[in-house]
């Protein structure tokens, strides 16, 4: 697990990290979010020793990490970019050396790997001459190529089509079932929430929540529910503790104030008429995050 | 709370050390830069000019036979016995002297027990290189009429060094300020500096390139000494070894401080077009010594100067070690306070290179750069 504890930044006297703290854990995807200058590519520049920070610490499985065990990060930078005048198999095979692997394993390794993301009849071409979405493969094998433990990819998704895009979500998930720390940002946030495990949202530098998706999901959940009946749901209106914020003839969407008084509405619904729908609605990421960041 | 730990690096694979990372960095720019059509072509140009400029110096001092010269008695002895020379007896210095004012002969050869090698060469206005190359040992000469004397030969090897050196860390400088600037326009170098130290990249950088220029360096003056060689002008080339020996060790450590500027200049900017802007002072830093060189490289006080300033040592030490007019420390002097430099240039290089590499967009200012 990589944990990061108190991490702080200061660029010429503007704070733009504080006291962030979060877990990122093994065979889990969590998702990074936050707007703009948020601080997030910030935070994992600094994860993976690209930047400096000023105080606080980066652990992983609780002991701090070395730049022995950044060599089993992978990253994927918001700002895609390989050499132009590289072969794609020789680029890959320059990268997996530069994290340690020999020549002959880093060769093995970065053809299957290229294979595998379909840029096997690729693999004499220059970088330059590929597409746009074989250039994105490239760049997924150069943060995959070296089999790193801790992966940090920053904006994956960002300027990919609906297909690629599973594609790329696809290799997350696998890489984080074989016990992969998976962190991610984007500001894609049905992409965030269908994928992820795990969710951090930042803003102006702090963390406003960390923890499980489903978790913070209860937690920031009111007592909202749904309602499609056949009859008129009208007398909804006049039921204590309800607050109805959506009325159309059958359908209704209200806020309940305890427990006892959705039993109640669900019952005289059923009494009044079919009830084709009767369930509690959960804040969508979107929400939550408008929410937390206010 | 998941189970899993992430396992700590498997035996598979150890982490490159500093130096192994640094070679990598090294062999890329060595092996891209060798790929490249336009590096080995223009290379082929350069080799192709240096190997007729030789040849043509080396035939035409060696197709002299018939230079007229006087030569009294008691110089006979230092006279080479070949055909270059077209000797005239004469009986003593003032008949010589006579020859050589009347145009009957282009020089002199007369003893004079003042002079280290025994003899001097007496001339109008110009010593005939011909007659130069042709003698053991360079004699000193005396010039009756000196208003213009250029010195043929000290001037081919003024314009050589200083043109070598032009060429050479102008390209190197270029090459490495290029690439500096791909990878920060590219935003490989995030990747990069993910994987290595930031300082193994940069010295791959230096030392990649370095071994590059020192290898063109190195076939030059190898085409010098066998062209010379094979032309039969073993005095010259013997007279030009040890410049060339030295220059070739003031050209690494001059290009490494060098090349550790021009890859901070360029960290400095993002964009291949913004280059000039960081990069346009260490230019005039390197075309400095070349035209210095050609315009005061009879003139001891300047080249004595510019073989103590580690930009124009390079340059000036070999061209006084040349004109003979260098003691035997000097150039180990001038090499202390060129590695001086030089180790002072990695720290501010290294520095400015680390603090500005992740900095897109605009220009970085260089005290913000030196701060960090």
């Amino acid at each position: 697990m990589l944990q990061l504890q108190g991490i702080t930044k200061t660029y010429g006297g503007r704070r733009v990290l504080d006291d962030v703290s979060f877990d990122v854990r093994a065979g889990r995807l969590t998702g990074f979010v936050g707007g703009n200058g948020a601080g997030k590519t910030t935070t994992m520049r600094i994860v993976l020793g690209v930047l400096a920070k000023d105080a606080g610490a980066v652990t992983l499985d609780g002991a701090p990490v070395t730049a022995a065990d950044r060599r089993r990060f992978g990253y994927m930078p918001e700002e895609r970019g390989l050499y132009p005048k590289m072969k794609v198999l020789e680029h890959i095979v320059y990268l997996a050396r530069l994290h340690g692997f020999s020549k002959a394993d880093a060769t093995a390794r970065a053809t299957a790997l290229l294979e595998d993301l379909g840029l096997g009849e690729r693999l004499q071409n220059n970088i330059e001459t590929l597409s746009l979405g074989n250039q994105q493969r490239a760049q997924i094998a150069a943060a995959l190529v070296h089999e790193p433990q801790v992966l940090i990819l920053d904006e994956p998704f960002s300027g990919l089509d609906p297909l690629a895009v599973d594609v790329v979500a696809g290799v997350l998930q696998q890489r984080a079932a074989q016990g992969t720390a998976v962190l991610f940002s984007s500001h894609q946030l049905d992409v965030v929430e269908r994928l992820c495990d795990d969710l951090v949202i930042i803003a102006g530098g702090t963390i406003r929540a960390a923890g499980a998706r489903d978790a913070l999901r209860a937690e920031h959940s009111t007592r909202r529910f749904e309602l499609i009946s056949a009859g008129d749901a009208g007398w909804l209106r006049d039921e204590a503790g309800v607050h109805v914020l959506e009325f159309d003839g059958g359908y209704a969407v209200f806020d309940a104030d305890t427990d006892e008084t959705a039993q109640r509405v669900l019952r005289r619904a059923v009494a009044q008429g079919d009830v084709a729908s009767f369930a509690p609605q959960h804040p969508t990421l979107a929400q939550i995050f408008k929410e937390v960041i206010q | 709370m998941s189970t899993l730990t992430t396992p700590r690096t498997p035996a598979a694979i150890s982490a490159p050390g500093f130096a192994q990372s640094t070679w990598l960095v090294a062999e890329r720019e060595i092996g891209s830069k060798l790929r490249s059509k336009s590096f080995l072509i223009s290379f082929a140009i350069m080799f192709a000019i240096a190997l007729a400029a030789v040849l043509w110096a080396g035939f035409a001092a060696g197709d002299a036979s018939g230079t007229p010269v006087a030569v009294t008695a008691d110089a006979q002895q230092y006279v080479p016995e070949d055909d270059a020379l077209e000797v005239t007896d004469v009986a003593d210095r003032a008949a010589a002297e006579a020859l050589v004012e009347e145009g009957e002969v282009e020089a002199a050869i007369v003893a004079d027990a003042s002079s280290p090698t025994g003899f001097t060469v007496i001339a109008e206005n110009e010593v005939p290189s011909s007659l130069l190359l042709g003698l053991a040992q360079l004699p000193s000469v005396e010039l009756l009429s000196p208003e213009d004397a250029p010195n043929v030969l000290g001037y081919v090897a003024a314009i050589g060094f200083g043109i070598i050196f032009l060429f050479s860390a102008q390209a190197f400088g270029a090459t490495i300020a290029q690439s500096v600037v791909e990878e920060k326009q590219t935003r490989v170098v995030e990747l990069l500096i993910s994987a290595i130290p930031v300082r193994a990249l940069l010295a791959g950088k230096v030392i990649g390139n370095t071994v590059l220029a020192m290898g063109q360096l190195l076939i030059l003056a190898a085409i010098a000494v066998v062209g010379l060689t094979v032309t039969g002008q073993t005095e010259l080339a013997q007279g030009l070894g040890a410049p060339i020996a030295w220059f070739a060790v003031f050209f690494l450590f001059g290009f490494v401080l060098l090349a550790s500027l021009f890859a901070a200049a360029a960290a400095m900017v993002s964009r291949q077009e913004d280059i000039g802007s960081t990069t346009t002072p260490l230019m005039m830093l390197i075309m400095a010594p070349y035209f210095l060189v050609i315009f005061f490289w009879n003139t001891p006080v300047v080249l004595g100067v510019m073989s103590y300033v580690p930009f124009s040592a390079p340059v000036g030490m070999p061209m006084r070690l040349f004109l003979g007019d260098a003691q035997w420390w000097e150039p180990l002097l001038s090499l202390v306070v060129l590695l001086a430099t030089c180790v002072a240039a990695i720290v501010a290089g290294a520095r400015i290179y680390e603090n500005s590499l992740l900095r897109m967009g605009a220009r970085v200012k260089l005290a913000e750069a030196l701060k960090g």
